[in-house]
């Protein structure tokens, strides 16, 4: 069993360092953008943003995770493609994903 | 940066930030499991239990946190420490992209709270935020709403985990490891509107699979979506509709 409440400064240096990294992350788009008027490029690119943050985070885990993870986006898709509800969709990728699992896939 | 005052139509408020929490539940399985698994992670690589939880509610980035504790030491380097910092920062940096994107909805609130709340951005409150704007919605506090509660059961998260490590119950059989990809999947599907959409998302998923497949660790995150976004970029002006 480890010691619960020991903090070593190595450990909190590490740690601080990449709070403070990720925080610039977090804080300096809004930072730079507020110092320019964006071109309508960088407008274009940053419209596309949010598309393609998903396709990058979803896409990778299907790749991973296999055809469970494929079948069950797959019926979400084609969910909010029909109905345009998001816990529709999401109640429909789960149940194709948990019918997967329980059948052993 | 001015501190000019707000148009009423982007001020944040309390009912804002309540409905960002309410909005919040579909993240709240899927993320405390990826804690629960931090956690455990956390205990066998010789974190203590107060280290877990500053990590965690420092850092508050899921992926980037499992990158550091592959990458963890026992006795540090400065080397092992920068190496273990840049991955972070490249797992972290398409938030600098999310940012930037949301720059506009924020524009003209005081500086003091814009860049407090930035502290909870995550996929999870940008995502579902973009979703809350699609349909109409204005007040930035459900950003900020989205964040705060994820960041309360994300930080509470660690604790069975680094306590009970596997004991915990098997997350893939009730797929919970599926419930954000599954989501996050029928949020996009409203954001397409045109070929447009799909020439760029065709081109951040070859990208993001490309570098999944050939390049270790998390680069796919940051150079699939910069691979889309500089796509769409280059792409045509639509004609506005006369």
């Amino acid at each position: 069993m480890n010691d619960l409440w020991s903090v070593s400064p190595a450990t909190l240096t590490v740690i601080l360092l990449a709070t403070a990294v990720t925080y610039l992350c977090r804080a300096g788009g809004h930072f730079v953008v507020s110092f320019f008027k964006p071109s309508r490029r960088v407008e274009k690119a940053l419209a596309a943003l949010p598309g393609c943050i998903i396709v990058s985070i979803v896409l990778p885990i299907v790749a991973r995770t296999g055809v469970v993870a494929a079948c069950a986006v797959i019926a979400a898709i084609v969910a909010m493609a029909l109905r345009r509800s998001e816990i529709l969709a999401l109640c429909a990728g789960m149940v194709v994903a948990i019918g997967l699992r329980t059948a052993g896939f | 940066m001015s501190d000019a005052t707000p148009s009423s139509a982007n001020r944040p408020t309390r009912a804002g930030f309540w409905h960002g929490v309410a909005l919040s539940w579909v993240f709240v399985p899927g993320s405390f499991f990826f804690g629960v698994a931090i956690g455990s992670l956390a205990a066998q690589k010789g974190l203590s239990l107060a280290e877990t939880l500053l990590m965690t509610g420092l850092l508050y980035a899921g992926s980037s946190q499992f990158v550091a504790l592959e990458a963890w030491q026992s006795q540090w380097t400065a080397i092992d420490m920068a190496v273990v910092i840049a991955a972070v920062g490249i797992v972290n940096s398409r938030m600098f992209l999310m940012s930037a994107a949301l720059q506009p909805w924020l524009r003209g609130l005081p500086p003091g709270y814009v860049y407090s709340q930035h502290f909870f951005l995550t996929d999870a409150n940008y995502i579902g935020a973009v979703r809350y704007r699609e349909n109409g919605g204005q007040d930035p506090a459900v950003l900020l709403g989205i964040g705060v509660a994820l960041w309360i059961n994300w930080t509470l998260s660690v604790i069975p985990g680094y306590l009970l490590g596997a004991v915990v119950a098997d997350q893939k059989k009730y797929a919970i490891d599926l419930i954000m990809p599954v989501y996050f999947a029928a949020l996009g599907v409203p954001l397409w509107k045109s070929h447009v959409q799909t020439r760029s998302w065709l081109v951040a998923g070859a990208t993001a699979l490309g570098f999944y497949y050939f390049v270790p660790g998390y680069w796919y995150l940051i150079c699939g979506a910069l691979a889309g976004i500089t796509w769409a970029a280059f792409e045509p002006d639509v004609e506005p509709a006369a």
